[in-house]
């Protein structure tokens, strides 16, 4: 997967990410039009499909909406990179099928508007306008397959 | 192997003699909890397991408490989805607006659904209170509480932990919610990753079940991933009275290993009040400077207790909330405003000038009943004060206690609880 970058800072909260207010629907292209609203208020119309959040220290911190990664993954972004990741969040982007990789090298290096290039089955990070590499863990073959079916309730429902 | 309190509550529910920290276990759940907001996302995931039933329908509590009483016609069809998913399967811990219901972290000790030694899930960041009572509980998202109604199990990572040593006792009008906010302050939003933070000491003694509550429920804005407290003759007591089940009583083994130790003194706490924007912004009560505010906000599932009414009376008593300052006072349960207006409190706030609420998590997430506007400030009881958490983007929301939530309001300004005096 390959993208541009949107970059955030540390503690990035999922009041920020889709913030209370538009939490009276469970449907994701509703939530995904408020994305990032509170924290940069354009996002959701300038992002495109394949783009990428890169972000600091304990993304996804607070709430625990899964709303949060359901209207990141709703928007089109491929993937997350953070140097940590909040744990509740964790569990929420991998339980719905959002990519996300924890690098901090990644997470410091890559520059908002990078084009970056992921390949979740290496966790090998590319910044292509950087020319520069990171590699982070990838996730065991068993979640990998979890994040491609779309997330939990799908990959048990194609495991019965 | 010495196990943390944590550590040997997961062992027992995953059927092991031990467990260790890092490692992988798939664990049997005593209560799976839900509130309006994401009980409508699990009942999605639900369907699509392709099970018809809950796994014990007793064991699932769904609380409806974020947007309610109905703040709009979404809020209250997502409230219609889960009474009717209620209704479909037999919930027994279904909770109606009004009858005995109230802010989900709140009512569940106070119907006694939670006891010591329990394990419990819930779709909610701040089911780590019920740490208070000695069992182990965190918050999880939609897909995994749809994933433990289905199965009645999960996996876990066995945490790691902090131990907080905690000694002496704290002075008058400083209580749980200071301690909470002085180790946030300490240890940072992230202090305790994944960890477990295990009170301890015998300090614990002097606190009182709801500063326990307040204090657990707030290791969430540490980033643990669970909080707990010994149990103790306090506990016990709790439990009983609240015609918990029968407690199973764990404790940490002595030679337990902690990531680390942090030692406090509770009668060294002065109150504490968390600046915009983060919860471990912190500055005692004297640091704070001349802060003018516009609401105040007394109640939530940190401190809408009832102590935390009488605590927030005692200040207000023949007082006046000061001019151009509203005032919102919302008792956490029906049985606590039922509490708080047998023993006169509601006359105090209203008499003082508050508005007084029925229970409801409201203003705290910014859903409704006290939404902030441009530039405003408030002193609030609550948890969190994220960027626009409870509005506008450029409202500033400072955490305190009761005490010093009254206080301010009646000053006018963020106040110490003895100022206006």
């Amino acid at each position: 997967m390959t993208g541009t970058t949107f970059k955030y800072a540390d503690n990035v909260d999922t009041d920020v990410i889709i913030p209370a207010r538009y939490l009276n629907t469970p449907d994701a292209r509703e939530l995904a039009v408020h994305c990032m609203e509170d924290i940069d208020p354009s996002f959701a119309k300038r992002v495109r499909p394949g783009d990428i959040i890169v972000a600091g220290r304990n993304f996804g911190c607070g709430s625990s909406r899964e709303h949060a990664p359901i209207s990141i993954k709703a928007c089109g972004v491929s993937c997350v990179i953070a140097a940590s990741f909040a744990r509740i969040f964790y569990r929420n982007a991998l339980n719905i099928g959002l990519p996300i990789l924890e690098c901090p090298e990644a997470a410091s290096a890559i520059a908002a508007g990078d084009r970056v290039s992921v390949d979740l089955g290496t966790g090998e990070i590319a910044d292509d306008t950087t020319g520069r590499r990171f590699k982070a863990e990838p996730f065991p073959p068993f979640m990998q397959e979890l994040i491609k079916a779309g997330g939990l309730a799908e990959y048990l429902r194609r495991a019965k | 192997m010495s196990m943390t309190m944590t550590q040997k509550i997961l062992a027992a529910h995953a059927g092991q003699r031990e467990v260790h920290a890092g490692e992988l276990v798939m664990a049997r759940l005593d209560l799976v909890l839900g509130n309006d907001i994401t009980t409508p996302v699990a009942i999605g995931e639900f369907r699509k397991f392709g099970r018809d039933k809950v796994f014990d329908r007793e064991k699932i509590a769904l609380v409806p408490d974020h947007f309610t009483p109905n703040k709009d016609i979404k809020a209250a069809e997502q409230c219609a989805c889960m009474r009717s998913f209620a209704k479909e399967q037999g919930i027994v811990n279904y909770f109606e607006v009004g009858h005995d219901c109230g802010i989900e972290h709140a009512l569940l000790p106070e119907k006694g659904l939670v006891t010591a030694g329990d394990l419990v899930i819930g779709a909610d960041s701040h089911t780590c209170t019920y740490g208070a009572l000695g069992a182990f509980a965190t918050g999880v998202g939609s897909t995994d509480m749809a994933a433990g109604m289905a199965a009645g199990e999960t996996w876990f990572r066995v945490p790691s932990a902090i131990r907080i040593e905690l000694t002496g006792s704290p002075r008058h009008h400083v209580g749980g919610k200071d301690l909470i906010l002085h180790l946030i302050g300490l240890i940072g939003v992230d202090g305790a990753r994944y960890m477990s933070l295990e009170f301890a000491g015998p300090g614990v003694a002097s606190l009182s079940m709801d500063d326990r509550f307040a204090v657990a429920n707030m290791a969430i804005e540490a980033g643990a991933k669970n909080g707990i407290f010994p149990v103790d003759g306090k506990a016990l007591d709790y439990l009983a009275e609240h015609g918990a089940k029968p407690p199973e009583v764990y404790s940490a083994d002595g030679g337990a290993e902690y990531e680390r130790t942090i030692s406090i003194d509770l009668s060294s706490l002065k109150p504490t009040v968390a600046f915009p924007h983060l919860p471990s912004n912190t500055r005692t009560i004297d640091e704070v400077g001349d802060i003018p505010i516009d609401q105040v906000v007394i109640g939530s599932c940190t401190n809408g207790r009832i102590s935390d009414m009488r605590v927030a009376a005692e200040v207000f008593r023949g007082r006046k909330v000061a001019p151009g300052v509203r005032a919102i006072v919302i008792p956490a349960t029906q049985r606590i405003w039922l509490q708080a207006l047998e023993e006169g409190l509601l006359k105090v706030f209203a008499e003082a000038g508050c508005v007084v609420s029925t229970p409801t998590c409201g203003p705290c997430l910014g859903g409704h009943m006290g939404i902030l506007a441009k530039g405003e400030r408030c002193v609030a009881t609550t948890n969190r004060n994220f960027v626009g958490r409870m509005g506008h983007v450029e409202s500033e929301i400072y955490l305190a206690s009761p005490a010093v939530a009254a206080a301010s309001a009646v000053a006018g300004r963020i106040a110490a609880p003895n100022d206006e005096q």
